[in-house]
């Protein structure tokens, strides 16, 4: 990647001691972590680690119970609380790809585009449909724009909900991972589309075991596991020399074939 | 390994052995003997009728009926035809099961989505709502319900009055004021039908405009104001006749005016609370079927709950509503029957005192039978072709 100052960059989320339990389970124990601008992430880290439940927090599909989590937008600090305002205000800034793509099955390709950005955004069609089609070109799939999810493939499915996210212009995206329920043959076009949108500065934000995109792509690689972030560092260095025991032994498992 | 080829000539093969054979055979045996059983029964009913002496054939219908019935939607009198009695039955059945479906609906789906509520004291509420109505039998909230209309409200002459002596409410039924006719009337129908097209119009145009400027239209609140607004308009420019025909204690009862009567609320109330309980087991159940990835997608972009709920949740769950909730519908039609319990004069009834009076059982049967299926076909082909509208697209 071309070396870029993130140290000069705002920082646009902060989490600070953030902790949750479900009942007696601890899954985050006091996550601190600051996303510059532009900033690309990779999580990973053995199933059941919390990848999933921090990034979720960070758009509140879950809540957390300590700790404060910000996310700035438009340069204005919105810390997510139980205020319904807070929560719409970030998730407007924040788009989200999920592993099981979760597109609306009773709605064309367009009309999943474009749900949003009318509703929320109060949009006009025409203009919302304009981007929407950008959009399905830039995901190379601008064909498909009438046809409805359950005709599409996994890769496609997947690629049009990237571009679902991001017809609501957001400045953060979360991905969790968007490649695992996909075939093998349709990851790469998945990976492709990600990283183009990468190179265009999206500050991104991503759980995935695809170690090769987090070398290419990452500017800080994040290993959680039993809910701590255990060790992070640029992707030269967090693959060459791993400091901690159980990083070591989270890639040989994941690294050796 | 040597598997010799099978012979391409087909093999010979005895006829009992055949599939095609033995499945002519089987199907030939099965409508052989339910014909044969049908045409046991017919004629050995016919020949016992003929015995007893007792007349058949539908010419009874154009008889004079000769019994009251206490609540027509059509001129009737005990002069009238039995073709007419049953015909005020069947109507009196209709209005009770379609405003029953409308209003359990609307109820029902209220309390499914209310029963999804974060708010704890809400979902608890329409949690006992459904465990309290449906797990009585339908026959004993009629039989409260209708004890409660005639017991907790006074006789007519102690009737309560409401808004200056115009509304009564006794055990008799609601009593209120209905206009005198006047030529306005017809006019103010006309009315409702432009108000009507007028909210068509102004729910288009809405549609258009947000599509073209983004920004949403209360569409529903104008509409309505459509639809109510014209026909005042029209009632104000026909001079604005105000002849009302005021009820009025006469003897034991009221006169003038018009009445809902007990039977009628009572009936429309049990069936009403009654299958409401179902209906929101069916709806909670059709939004609790989705993938609860549609609710995170639609969060993450920023819809509210409520938009959520009506752009996506509820769009989808209607797929697994509709088949369901049919046979919700059929079961209001025909548990309407059980207004004989409580007296409300549906088709039953009339068909019972028909029977009582002709003694043809037979054709009072086939009549009630026919009326019931009618209906429920209706409804089953009205709703199966509904469900196929909102199917989903796939491959």
């Amino acid at each position: 990647m071309a070396v870029r100052n993130l140290d000069a960059a705002p920082t646009v989320i902060e989490l600070d001691q953030v902790n949750k339990w479900y009942g007696q389970f601890h899954v985050l124990t006091d996550i601190d972590l600051q996303v510059k601008q532009s900033e690309k992430i990779v999580i990973c880290g053995p199933s059941g680690s919390g990848k999933s439940t921090l990034i979720r927090c960070i758009n509140r599909l879950e809540e957390h119970q300590a700790g404060t989590i910000a996310v700035s937008v438009d340069g204005r600090r919105i810390e997510l609380t139980s205020d319904v305002k807070n929560v719409e205000a970030i998730r407007k800034e924040v788009g989200m790809v999920f592993q099981s793509f979760n597109l609306f099955p009773h709605l064309t390709i367009l009309d999943n585009l474009t749900l949003a950005p009318i509703w929320v955004k109060k949009m006009p069609k025409k203009e919302a449909e304009d981007i929407a089609m950008g959009l399905l070109r830039r995901v190379r799939i601008p064909e498909q724009a009438q046809k409805y999810p359950g005709q599409l493939s996994g890769g496609q499915q997947q690629r049009v909900a990237i571009a679902r996210a991001l017809c609501m212009r957001p400045q953060i995206m979360l991905f969790d991972e968007p490649t695992s329920a996909l075939d093998p043959e349709m990851v790469k076009e998945v990976l492709d589309v990600m990283i183009e949108l990468a190179g265009e500065g999206m500050t991104m934000l991503v759980v995935t075991h695809e170690m090769g995109f987090a070398r290419s792509v990452a500017d800080r690689v994040i290993f959680m596991d039993r809910g701590e972030i255990v060790e992070q560092g640029p992707p030269t260095e967090f693959f060459a020399n791993p400091r901690n025991e159980r990083t070591r032994t989270f890639l040989s498992q994941i690294l050796h074939h | 390994m040597a598997i010799a080829h099978a012979p391409h000539a087909k093999a010979r093969v005895a006829p009992w052995n055949d599939p095609v054979i033995r499945g002519w055979f089987f199907q030939i045996v099965v409508v052989g003997a339910v014909a044969l059983l049908a045409w046991y029964l017919v004629s050995n009913t016919l020949a016992n009728l003929e015995r007893q002496k007792i007349a058949t054939g539908f010419d009874y219908l154009s008889r004079e009926a000769g019994f009251e019935i206490g609540d027509t939607l059509i001129p009737y009198s005990p002069a009238s035809t039995y073709a007419r009695a049953l015909l005020v039955g069947v109507l009196n059945t209709l209005r009770v099961a379609v405003l029953g479906i409308l209003l359990a609906t609307i109820l029902g789906t209220l309390i499914g989505v209310g029963r999804l509520s974060p708010n704890w004291l809400l979902s608890r509420l329409c949690e006992w709502y459904v465990e309290l109505f449906r797990n009585v039998p339908l026959l004993l909230w009629l039989f409260l319900i209708y004890k409660v209309i005639s017991d907790a409200f006074p006789g007519p002459r102690q009737a309560i009055s409401l808004l200056w002596s115009s509304v009564f409410l006794s055990n008799r039924g609601l009593y209120f004021p209905v206009p005198v006719a006047h030529d306005v009337h017809r006019w103010m129908g006309v009315g409702l039908l432009v108000g009507i097209a007028a909210a068509w119009g102004i729910h288009r145009w809405a549609k258009a405009r947000q599509a073209a400027t983004g920004q949403p239209f209360p569409s529903i609140i104008a509409g309505a104001a459509a639809i109510v607004g014209v026909p005042i308009l029209v009632w104000l420019l026909g001079g604005a006749p105000l002849d009302f025909s005021v009820p009025a204690l006469k003897g034991f009862n009221f006169e003038g005016g018009t009445v809902i009567q007990p039977e009628f609320t009572a009936l429309l109330v049990g069936l009403v609370v009654y299958t409401s309980a179902f209906v929101a087991e069916i709806v909670r159940s059709g939004i609790l079927a989705l993938h609860k990835g549609q609710s995170e997608a639609a969060y993450s972009l920023g819809l509210t709950r409520g938009q959520a709920m009506r752009l996506v949740l509820l769009p989808q769950a209607l797929r697994v509503i509709v088949p369901p909730m049919t046979s919700q519908y059929l079961n209001i039609t025909k548990n309407s029957s059980l207004a004989i319990a409580i007296g409300y004069p549906d088709l039953v009834a009339s068909v019972n005192v028909t029977i009582n009076q002709t003694g043809q059982a037979v054709e009072n049967v086939l009549i009630i039978m026919a009326a019931y299926l009618s209906v429920s076909l209706s409804i089953s082909l009205f709703m199966n072709w509904y469900n196929r509208q909102i199917a989903l697209k796939e491959r």
